[in-house]
């Protein structure tokens, strides 16, 4: 399904649109393991994604039959890291493939849930993550209610988001990530993105 | 040269520099940097303010509108019309952002002197053929197959390389012929310059006389091949231009106009979805008409911005017209530049589909 990405490489308006719910999950050491994502999908895309696929109730799918389809889903975003970008006090903190996926489909909508976990469990001061498309073909938005949460994180830890286009408390000093980040069109897409930062003592 | 100075010369020369880079701007849309990036990278999108953000912003609306529409369409007849406006405005906005299709029609346009009548033609077209091209896969595919979208994908990919492998081929030839062109006219200048002089001058008021028939006359072009006789004679803008009829325009009617635009193609399934899949096609064809309109218009400032080289350089000597010679060359190479970052591209992302 998120082959349609390939697609959208010469086109530079969404043709996606994704509400996220996201997750930062804690060890029991206080050191953050992975990003827990729920990703729903808007309308067109996900009857576009669900198009001839086979279900014994027509117009609902269970997650076993939307089992194939994840799997294509969470291999071709491996393509684009996931679209989630981690920092660890300012430096990239890499994640790896997510283990556990799947997809639901709920009010005619896909939701795609999958947990990218932490190549190394990170303990820093501020983990910055931000999920943006640079390539802007998936809009990525917060959900509008409880867009993020600390899963077993420190009580001490401060959480703070910035959607597009904020220059909330989450979004790090001007330069700074851009510097630390200075590959080809690494950063551009930033303008885009949804900034979750966390600050813990 | 007899009349022209050193100076007016050089001020011819800045004329052409300017123009060629406008002509190509218009010809390239915002988009170079897009197109041809590395593949791997994301591309910087557009800044969100400014003409292109507005423009994205724009399209984005109007698209998320198009569900909606579509859903109320089911229920309440009067909403079609609501979805036609919609999908009209989708259109126009849609063509007037980043894509290769616009970019491709002014290049081939430039490169080939055509008029703005032909290049409201292709635009329109090629508009026509894209929209027939995205109902025919989703009415085949999903409609009548119940195709999954991974199969639809696949043929669009299919389409895809087909596509730009003809706008590849398509740049190499004209690439062929206008660099040929272009240095024999080259060569020319260099000949001996008493002789050169005159001889230059007369041919460029012959040529650009020839110039506003040439597009009465049909299969000019293909004496291109026999001009080998003469380097002293540089080919008339009439061989240059040779408009082909429609078999050439084809080509790029068909380069442009096969790949389906992956917006259509969503609307088209969610219509189908809904059980209402003529209202897709409905939308389909009016989108469009809105980007036919909008390519149209990009085509014709492009072939309005050459004819006014091409004016510029009968009145100049000499260097105008191996300007706007080279003026072409740059516009037929860019459309072996987009045939090619196209391909590459979707090469790369073949193991997407793969999966």
């Amino acid at each position: 399904m998120l082959a349609l990405f390939a697609v959208g490489k010469a086109q530079a308006h969404p043709h996606v649109w994704v509400t996220m719910k996201s997750e930062l999950v804690y060890g029991a050491d206080g050191s953050a393991t992975g990003v827990r994502h729920a990703w729903t999908f808007d309308d067109m895309f996900s009857t576009f994604a669900t198009q001839g696929l086979e279900s014994k109730e027509k117009g609902k799918f269970t997650r076993d039959e939307l089992a194939p389809l994840a799997q294509v889903n969470v291999e071709s975003l491996k393509e684009f890291d996931y679209f989630t970008f981690a920092r660890a006090n300012g430096k990239k903190a890499d994640l790896g493939a997510p283990a556990d996926y799947w997809l639901e489909f709920t009010d005619g909508l896909l939701t795609l849930h999958f947990t990218l976990p932490f190549k190394a469990p990170v303990k820093a001061q501020t983990l910055d993550i931000e999920v943006y498309d640079g390539t802007y073909f998936v809009d990525f938005a917060l959900a509008e209610k409880e867009p993020v949460s600390l899963v077993g994180a420190p009580q001490a830890c401060k959480l703070a988001v910035a959607r597009p286009g904020e220059s909330g408390a989450a979004a790090s000093k001007p330069g700074e990530a851009f510097f630390n980040n200075l590959t080809p069109g690494s950063n551009f897409g930033a303008q885009y993105s949804n900034k979750i930062s966390v600050k813990c003592p | 040269m007899p009349v022209t100075t050193l100076a007016g010369r050089r001020k011819a020369i800045v004329w052409f520099l300017l123009l060629a880079a406008s002509v190509l701007l218009l010809a390239l849309g915002s988009d170079a940097l897009a197109q041809f990036g590395v593949p791997r990278a994301p591309a910087p999108p557009p800044a969100p303010d400014g003409i292109a953000g507005w423009l994205l912003a724009k399209q984005a609306e109007f698209y998320r509108m198009l569900s909606g529409t579509i859903r109320a369409a089911k229920t309440d007849g009067s909403a079609v019309w609501l979805l036609m406006a919609i999908s009209f405005a989708y259109g126009v906005f849609h063509a007037a952002g980043p894509g290769h299709g616009k970019a491709v029609i002014s290049s081939y346009l430039v490169a080939n002197e055509e008029t703005w009548k032909r290049g409201i033609a292709l635009s329109f077209a090629s508009a026509l053929l894209q929209a027939l091209v995205a109902v025919a896969v989703v009415g085949i595919a999903a409609a009548l197959l119940g195709a999954t979208a991974g199969t639809m994908n696949r043929a669009v990919w299919w389409i895809e390389i087909v596509s730009y492998a003809l706008i590849a081929a398509m740049g190499a030839r004209l690439l062929w012929v206008k660099g040929r062109a272009f240095l024999r006219e080259w060569g020319s200048m260099r000949a001996p310059r008493s002789v050169g002089a005159a001889a230059t001058r007369a041919r460029h008021h012959h040529a650009h006389d020839d110039h506003h028939h040439a597009h009465d006359h049909d299969h000019h072009h293909d004496h291109d091949h026999d001009d080998h006789s003469g380097h002293s004679h540089g080919p008339t803008p009439d061989q240059l231009a040779g408009p082909g009829g429609w078999k050439r325009g084809l080509t790029a009617i068909v380069a442009v106009g096969l790949r389906p635009c992956s917006g259509a193609i969503l609307v088209l399934v969610f219509a189908l979805a809904q059980g209402i899949f003529w209202a897709g096609v409905a939308a389909t064809f009016v989108m469009g008409l809105g980007t036919a309109i909008t390519v149209a218009i990009i085509a014709t400032l492009t072939v309005t911005a050459t004819a006014f080289a091409a004016r510029l350089a009968a009145t100049r000597t000499g260097y105008g017209s191996l300007a706007l010679r080279g003026i072409e060359v740059a516009a037929a190479a860019v459309v072996l530049c987009f045939g090619i970052a196209l391909l590459a591209g979707y090469m790369a992302s073949e193991r997407l589909l793969g999966a």
